[in-house]
């Protein structure tokens, strides 16, 4: 085992350096602590840098790569800030530590939260190389600059290479944060240019090591047989066949959970082999007796029409402005619509797979996981040691989508050790992947508008129901949380006197959990197809009223209600409907709205919103032929994310997004019947591919010096309420029911 | 006994017949460069090349594969520098590079059989790989600049 084995030797930071080398810690510097040799183990910083001897320039990736870019750009921020050379600096991954400050990757957080420490972390390693330069020549620091892996000192032209100031540097006192200089923008080697990605060759030729590729000495493989129905038990099993199997050495019974489920096992067979097809093939072989439990009446098309209900009837108030009754009373047409979304499954390429290797009384895993830190929380809950005690070093992610976040899988692998005395690698099959999701919750929405001049609406009531997330954690939980009701819902933008927004109860029969954009996928579904609906009944262009819904420029008053604003500061991060504005202008002049030609059965749709503190239009583009095939020739897309890092990785976040966007539209549904999830893979759970992917996305950044916002997932609410509106546009159909799957348009 | 050739070197195999060659590649022969999804033959992620030709190893048995030329991923080029290698790097295609060992197979077999493809043939011959990061407007601009096609 080549890279993996090395990282896990390697433990936390310190070994990773060889003596002498000069190592920080962004978050604990200035206050606590004090550049030393091999010492960081007493620091708790959240990003490490060290630079050896030789001039090699160490940077530790603490967040997870799943294909957003964050493993290479979150680190190249600091080696701007250091003025390093990009060409001398290497990469390692960090295993889960809390030291490393939050290392959960969802959320678009990476750059928003790590921005700054980052170039603190290198300013600050920057001024000490700097003053460690300065006492050698015995020259006052002032006079010397740096100058990419060197300081040089101007009157005397002499330069010293970062390298051989490393040892000296590491003796001086930290300096203070006021005593920080940081890097004009005109300065910026990296920021806003970008480089290629660290792991660019590696994942071109095959040796880029994923979850998939992880292997221990020793290790056997396992294959699980999880109970069909969401809670329920092996009542018994037979596992004579599955043990006749070349290759299958013995079954092992997981337990079932203890509701709530949150990130426990889910319980089953597991089959032991030495190596993966027999695990697999073993698994097919086994008799097992299921009590199915308390869903196995859960039905997915009856579930839906309680939602619906539900949804018409009075919910939590979330949000309430002016007099939404009175409105209505007071005449006007009314407009009415209902929205619907299916459960999700992130379905990345890479199903769910981890090593772990449980052996006097601590745990080693290695995984693609999006949260090693709760790897180890969870873990030590599972197998009653502590967390101290589990060492989660992270591969490569193929794909995550918020699935890899958690890490049931994880769990079992460890539970697998722990009883069998070997390391064990868990491996789900894409089948698996599909059926034993925590699933993007299911919604039902209802919008109801009055609508007074030029069909401008006067009083708006949204209201929403869905399984939330918190009912995976805590037992009867049903309303919403305030963290992704406020993923526009809470958050509506539109310039309306009388407003009230709800969320009605809803109880879940699967895990439900988050998905790349999560809530946006369908709040801003229905906010955003609404106003297009109403739009038309207006006999007004969409893009107009789409700026006239969203008014003059200003920030959002919420301070009546409960907004977590995604964990950001209001103050720092408010919602500008001036910005929102904005990238509506821009995609609608990008995109030529109103001046492009279009053949028959084509039409563009537009929608606008903001969610992970980014602002994101987009204008589809339709095509529907003869057959009744949906074409997308081209996505356009603003974005304002404040300050861009790798302008590259934002647009590829973009196109990206219109890809998944596309698929949820096109075919995104997981049903159930009799609590047994239908689907199964790609073909049933299908998702675009090439021919069905919009093709070609234009994305179009607004310069802003405005501290940067999250990519990952903005980009996908909006898209496909564009994708809908763009097909009502071409076809007059209106989707309000996702998927269209096989609909008929014309 | 089956006998065949991975990327130039002569095996021999002597477990289940039935196996896929993804697992022998994979567990057995520790080449992991090709890898795993949907299992059943329609996400084109564990493309390699038999006989020149490119096949979903996950679905094809190793009994099939008796005397045949396997060519992997890590066996494409010495360097990693194989013309659709670079264009993919020069694009930047990867997002989370999971699927693309298959795409850049598939790929290059499309190329050789059609050296400058259309858009219709870059869609019917990568309309089996799947890529759930969306990287496809990419893909297609990485064939055609490998193809020496004006985008």
């Amino acid at each position: 085992m080549n890279k993996i084995d090395l990282v896990s030797r390697r433990g936390f930071l310190g070994n990773v350096f060889s003596a002498g080398a000069l190592v920080l810690g962004a978050e604990a510097l200035p206050a606590r602590a004090a550049a030393s040799q091999n010492t960081a183990t007493a620091w708790q910083p959240s990003v490490y840098l060290g630079i050896e001897t030789d001039g090699g320039v160490i940077i530790v990736a603490h967040r997870s790569e799943m294909g957003q870019g964050s493993r290479t750009s979150v680190p190249m921020i600091l080696a701007d800030e250091l003025d390093a050379d990009w060409r001398r600096v290497r990469i390692e991954q960090a295993i889960g530590d809390p030291r490393y400050g939050r290392q959960d990757t969802d959320g678009s957080r990476s750059i928003r939260d790590f921005f700054t420490p980052m170039r603190e972390a290198g300013a600050t390693a920057r001024l000490m190389l700097i003053r460690a330069a300065a006492e050698q020549w015995g020259v006052p620091p002032t006079e010397c600059e740096s100058d990419l892996h060197t300081i040089v000192h101007h009157p005397t032209h002499r330069r010293l290479g970062y390298g051989e100031l490393a040892t000296a540097a590491s003796k001086l006192a930290v300096p203070k944060k006021e005593e920080l200089h940081f890097k004009p923008k005109s300065s910026w080697r990296y920021i806003g240019k970008g480089v290629p990605s660290y792991d660019l060759a590696a994942l071109g030729n095959g040796k880029a090591i994923f979850g998939m590729d992880a292997r221990v000495d020793g290790m056997v493989y396992a294959s699980i047989e999880h109970p069909p129905v969401f809670g329920g038990k092996v009542k018994s099993y037979d596992d004579k066949e599955a043990l006749q199997v070349a290759g299958v050495s013995r079954t092992v019974p997981i337990p079932p959970f203890t509701p709530p489920a949150g990130y426990q096992p889910l319980g089953g067979i597991a089959v032991i082999a030495d190596n993966t097809w027999s695990a697999f093939q073993g698994r097919k072989k086994l008799h097992i007796e299921w009590d199915h439990g308390p869903n196995q009446t859960y039905n997915s098309s009856e579930y839906k029409k309680e939602l619906q209900e539900t949804v018409h009837k009075p919910g939590k108030v979330l949000r309430n402005e002016g007099n939404v009754d009175a409105g209505f009373a007071n005449g006007g047409k009314i407009v009415e619509a209902d929205y619907y979304v299916p459960l999700l499954a992130q379905a990345p390429m890479e199903p769910m797979v981890a090593v772990a290797d449980y052996r006097d009384g601590k745990l080693a895993v290695w995984a693609p996981v999006q949260s090693p830190q709760w790897v180890q929380e969870y873990a030590a809950k599972q197998l009653g040691i502590t967390k101290e005690d589990v060492t989660c070093h992270v591969t490569l992610l193929g794909g995550g989508f918020g699935r890899k976040d958690k890490p049931d899988f994880v769990l079992e692998a460890a539970v697998l050790s722990k009883q069998i005395g070997k390391p064990v690698k868990v491996v789900w099959s894409q089948q698996d992947n599909i059926k034993f999701s925590y699933y993007n919750a299911c919604c039902a929405l209802y919008m109801k508008a009055a609508v007074g001049e030029n069909g401008r609406p006067t009083a708006w009531l949204q209201r929403s129901v869905f399984p939330p997330i918190p009912s995976t954690f805590i037992l009867n939980a049903v309303y919403g949380d305030a963290g992704h009701l406020g993923q526009g819902w809470t958050d509506m933008p539109f310039d309306i006197p009388n407003l009230r927004v709800e969320n009605g109860p809803a109880k879940p029969h699967v895990r439900i959990g988050w998905m790349r954009s999560v809530a946006a996928i369908y709040q801003v579904f229905a906010i955003q197809s609404f106003a297009d609906e109403l739009a038309h009944l207006a006999g007004r262009d969409p893009l107009d009223f789409l700026l006239d819904l969203i008014g003059k420029p200003r920030i959002l008053d919420l301070t009546k209600t409960e907004y977590p604003n995604f964990g950001a500061p209001y103050n720092l991060y408010p919602i500008d409907t001036g910005r929102l504005r904005r990238v509506t202008e821009l995609v609608a002049e990008k995109a030529e709205w109103g001046k492009r030609k279009l053949g028959k059965r084509s039409g563009l749709g537009i929608a606008a919103y903001q969610n992970t503190l980014s602002y994101v239009a987009t204008v589809v583009e339709v095509n529907v032929d003869d057959q009744g095939n949906i074409h997308i020739p081209r996505v356009d897309t603003a974005v304002d994310a404040g300050t861009i890092v790798d302008p590259d990785r934002v647009r590829a976040q973009m196109e990206g997004s219109a890809v998944f966007a596309t698929s949820i539209v096109r075919n995104g549904e997981i049903t159930a019947t009799n609590g047994v999830i239908d689907q199964s893979n790609y073909h049933d759970y299908r998702v675009a591919r090439i021919s069905e992917a919009p093709y070609q996305t234009n994305v179009y950044l607004v310069d802003s010096d405005a501290p940067p916002t999250g990519v990952g997932e903005p980009g996908i609410g909006p898209c496909i309420a564009a994708f809908c509106n763009a097909i009502f546009a071409a076809t007059g159909k209106r989707i309000r029911d996702l998927p269209i799957g096989e609909q008929r348009l014309i | 006994m089956i006998r065949l050739k991975v990327n130039g070197i002569a095996r021999q195999f002597d477990g289940d017949p039935a196996m896929p060659l993804l697992w022998y590649l994979r567990d057995l022969l520790q080449l992991t460069g090709t890898k795993i999804s949907c299992g059943i033959g329609i996400c084109g992620t564990c493309f390699v090349h038999v006989n020149g030709e490119p096949v979903h190893s996950c679905v094809t048995s190793m009994k099939r594969v008796d005397g045949k030329e396997i060519l992997t991923i890590e066996g494409l080029s010495a360097n990693g520098d194989h013309p659709v290698q670079q264009a993919w790097m020069q694009v930047r295609v990867p997002q989370c590079g999971y699927c693309h060992s298959g795409h850049i197979m598939r790929a290059v077999a499309l190329l050789k059989n059609k050296p400058n493809p259309t858009d219709r043939d870059i869609d019917e011959a990568m309309e089996g790989n799947i890529c759930r990061c969306g990287t496809y407007q990419r893909v297609r601009q990485a064939i055609k600049l490998a193809a020496g096609v004006k985008a």
